[in-house]
């Protein structure tokens, strides 16, 4: 990890209002407002898999897709290899927009079911006008290559081919042009156990052969643990742990980390431990609990939880939390 | 007639689902044998459309036309496959219980949560009182109850809720409240948890969990994660492709798995308490049920796949009782 990180997030907050426009006119916005990412900062480092993990809902897609300026963040900065992104208009974004990728959860959804794959996987190319027809077809058959699936598949359907063929097509789409930050949001959770390894491996050959930058996003934190070098904890919409991977998984601080990775089941007898049970639901999202936002399903929550917010403190394994019981 | 203490609760043989579609026959349930004991919890883990799901619907006479069911399937020594739909319909919610993968399936859009349940405690609840106008206190205090254990907070004042008013994973815990509320001796839970978080797929499992032990109620757990399955069953099932590929004690089916099958899943499952442990993918995938050749389903993606594995393979049973398909002479040693 040497020079500047590739992607630096400072104070990133992205809120939803939830009014429609005539209830704007008379509805208060303090009840209707969904932090979905309040205050976030984290750096990411060229050729680095960065992974962010948490329930459902607590802002990991919303964060993932604000970086890559798919949505417009209401406040912080978003800084890409040197470069602040945050306010660049439509076409001074547009470089940088080849350079930064996303594939999506869903193998069925996300592809265009009347586009044979040609045209699936080329159309960012001609989007961005790169090369003449030829040289297209080339890149998007090199593309396919790469990924593991036959020349054949150009002038096939997605509907031809199975879900992790159809990731597949997915990734080469994202990656033909040659991007450096690619987002995975929930990339291979809709795949069979054993496609999913499957994917894995190959977005792992792809970084070593093409020093691509993962930010990867993912509920299952075996799979996050498995494949990324670092990992951020979210819980409504904030970062409570980050941390290198085999740290913050072997010897979580955070109570809210403890909890989470004491729920997942293990396979062998030997690996059990007693759990901790996180008690009633995530709070809603528009009513935030005061203090830090956990303490309502805190097993050690104190006083000063319930009226301050804990600040992300940096411990000395290098990992950052946000804690009153860890002030750092 | 009751099979008596110590036989099965649950005994299939022969179980077969086809389905004629337009591009062929597809045999979703290819032959399944097992039994499910009192009080036992049995795994049933597989990747997608290997049949799980067909296999419990066809038992509850839940497949409809033109899938076609046959084979023997016995409840407590009663026929279940024989049996009328209004017969089947007594028995299910009061003796024996389904929650589905999709909670939408379940619960009725129109009516509140709690007057499903108080519906379900009507139809088939204890004391006899079979009121469906005018609640019993007693039957409401016990909706409220199951509620409350399956984790819903403020349950009292969510009963009037409907299901649209429910997060997804409030939906799915509301169905298990609705299907534990009788106190079946049989419960089959569909994939229960695999769309919830897996702080609440911890209390939804500790749930059932707990009513087994107090009640000793057998339960069926269909799931594709085998972590899930590795923590909370006594023995698991693998399927693929219609079949059963290998059952036996779950600790041993995880630790030492022997159906080539088992083992490639096993292989390529991140596991949390090891990640230096290399994944090694299986190579293909699950394959599409139409016009299955006769032989070994898993062989063209078998790292061992002979000849011999072309003609139809049966169950072998080991000497320990573990059962694997797969001719093999280790598979059995
Ligand atoms: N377009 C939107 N309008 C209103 N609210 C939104 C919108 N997008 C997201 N939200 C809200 O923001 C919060 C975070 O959502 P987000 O999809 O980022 O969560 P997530 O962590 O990706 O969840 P999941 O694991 O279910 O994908 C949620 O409360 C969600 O309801
Ligand atoms: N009505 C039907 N007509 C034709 N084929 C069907 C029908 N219902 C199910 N199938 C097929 O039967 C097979 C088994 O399906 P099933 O739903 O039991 O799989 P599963 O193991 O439960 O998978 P999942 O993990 O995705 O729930 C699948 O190939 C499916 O496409
Ligand atoms: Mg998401
Ligand atoms: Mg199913």
């Amino acid at each position: 990890m040497t020079g500047a990180p590739l992607l630096q997030v400072r104070g990133v907050s992205r809120h939803f209002d939830l009014r429609n426009g005539l209830e704007r006119l008379y509805k208060p916005a303090a009840r209707s407002l969904v932090r979905a990412v309040d205050n976030v900062s984290f750096d990411v480092w060229r050729a680095e898999t960065f992974g962010i993990i948490g329930e459902s809902g607590c802002g990991k897609s919303t964060l993932g897709r604000t970086v890559l300026r798919l949505q417009d963040p209401d406040a912080g900065s978003i800084v890409f290899d040197g470069t602040d992104i945050t306010r660049l208009g439509r076409r001074a974004l547009l470089p940088f927009r080849r350079r930064m990728q996303i594939v999506f959860q869903d193998p069925y959804a996300s592809l265009n079911p009347r586009r044979t794959v040609e045209d699936i996987v080329g159309q960012p190319l001609r989007v961005h006008g790169v090369g003449r027809a030829a040289g297209r077809q080339a890149a998007v058959t090199a593309m396919l290559e790469r990924v593991g699936l036959p020349a054949e598949s150009l002038q096939r359907y997605p509907h031809q081919f199975s879900g992790g063929q159809r990731q597949r097509i997915a990734i080469a789409r994202a990656l033909v042009l040659q991007p450096e930050l690619v987002v995975c949001d929930e990339a291979i959770s809709a795949l069979d156990v054993s496609v999913q390894a499957q994917v894995l491996q190959l977005l792992r050959q792809l970084q070593r052969d093409l020093g691509l930058t993962y930010l990867f996003i993912s509920h299952n934190l075996a799979v996050v643990g498995h494949f990324c070098d670092r990992v951020a904890v979210m819980y409504l919409g904030q970062t409570v742990e980050v941390g290198a991977t085999r740290l913050l998984l072997a010897e979580p601080r955070h109570p809210y980390t403890r909890a989470l990775l004491s729920a997942v089941p293990q396979m062998r007898r030997a690996d059990r431990r007693p759990r901790t049970l996180l008690t009633g639901d995530l709070p809603s999202a528009t009513r935030p609990p005061a203090g830090c936002k956990f303490h309502t399903r805190c097993p050690a929550a104190m006083d000063v939880c319930r009226t301050t917010p804990p600040a992300l403190a940096t411990l000395g394994d290098g990992r950052q939390i946000a804690c009153h019981l860890h002030p750092g | 007639m009751s099979a008596g203490r110590d036989g099965p609760i649950l005994s299939v043989r022969g179980l077969r689902t086809e389905f004629p579609t337009t591009r062929g026959r597809v045999v979703a349930v290819d032959g399944i044998d097992l039994d499910v004991m009192p009080a036992e919890c049995l795994g049933v883990v597989g990747e997608s459309g290997s049949g799980k799901s067909v296999t419990f619907l066809s038992m509850l006479g839940m497949v409809r036309l033109p899938g076609r069911v046959s084979g023997e399937v016995r409840f407590d020594g009663r026929d279940l496959l024989g049996m009328g739909a209004r017969e089947l319909r007594e028995l299910r919610g009061r003796e024996l219980a389904i929650t589905f993968q999709d909670a939408q399936m379940a619960l009725n859009p129109s009516l509140s949560i709690g007057s499903q349940i108080l519906e379900t405690l009507a139809a088939h609840g204890p004391a006899g009182s079979r009121r469906l106008f005018g609640r019993d206190p007693g039957q409401v205090g016990r909706a409220i109850e199951m509620l409350t254990r399956v984790g819903i907070p403020a349950a009292a004042e969510r009963l009037r809720d409907y299901p649209h008013q429910f997060s997804g994973g409030m939906r799915q815990r509301a169905m298990i409240a609705i299907a534990l509320v009788c106190n079946p001796r049989l419960l089959i839970a569909d994939e229960p948890t695999s769309a919830l978080d897996v702080t609440v797929q911890a209390q939804v499992l500790d749930l059932i969990a707990k009513m087994r032990r107090e009640l000793g109620m057998s339960v069926v757990l269909i799931a594709h994660d085998l972590g899930v399955v590795a923590e909370h069953c006594d023995r698991i099932a693998v399927m693929y492709a219609g079949q059963i590929v290998e059952l036996g004690p779950a600790e041993a089916v995880i630790e030492a798995p022997r159906h080539p099958y088992t083992q490639g899943l096993i292989a390529s499952a991140p596991w949390l308490s090891d990640l230096t442990r290399e994944l090694r993918p299986m190579p293909g995938s699950v394959p599409n049920l139409i016009d299955m050749p006769e032989g070994c389903h898993f062989a063209p993606r078998c790292p061992f796949r002979s000849d011999a594995c072309l003609r139809p393979v049966a169950m072998r049973t080991a000497a320990d009782g573990r059962q694997v398909r797969c001719i093999r002479p280790e598979a059995v040693a």
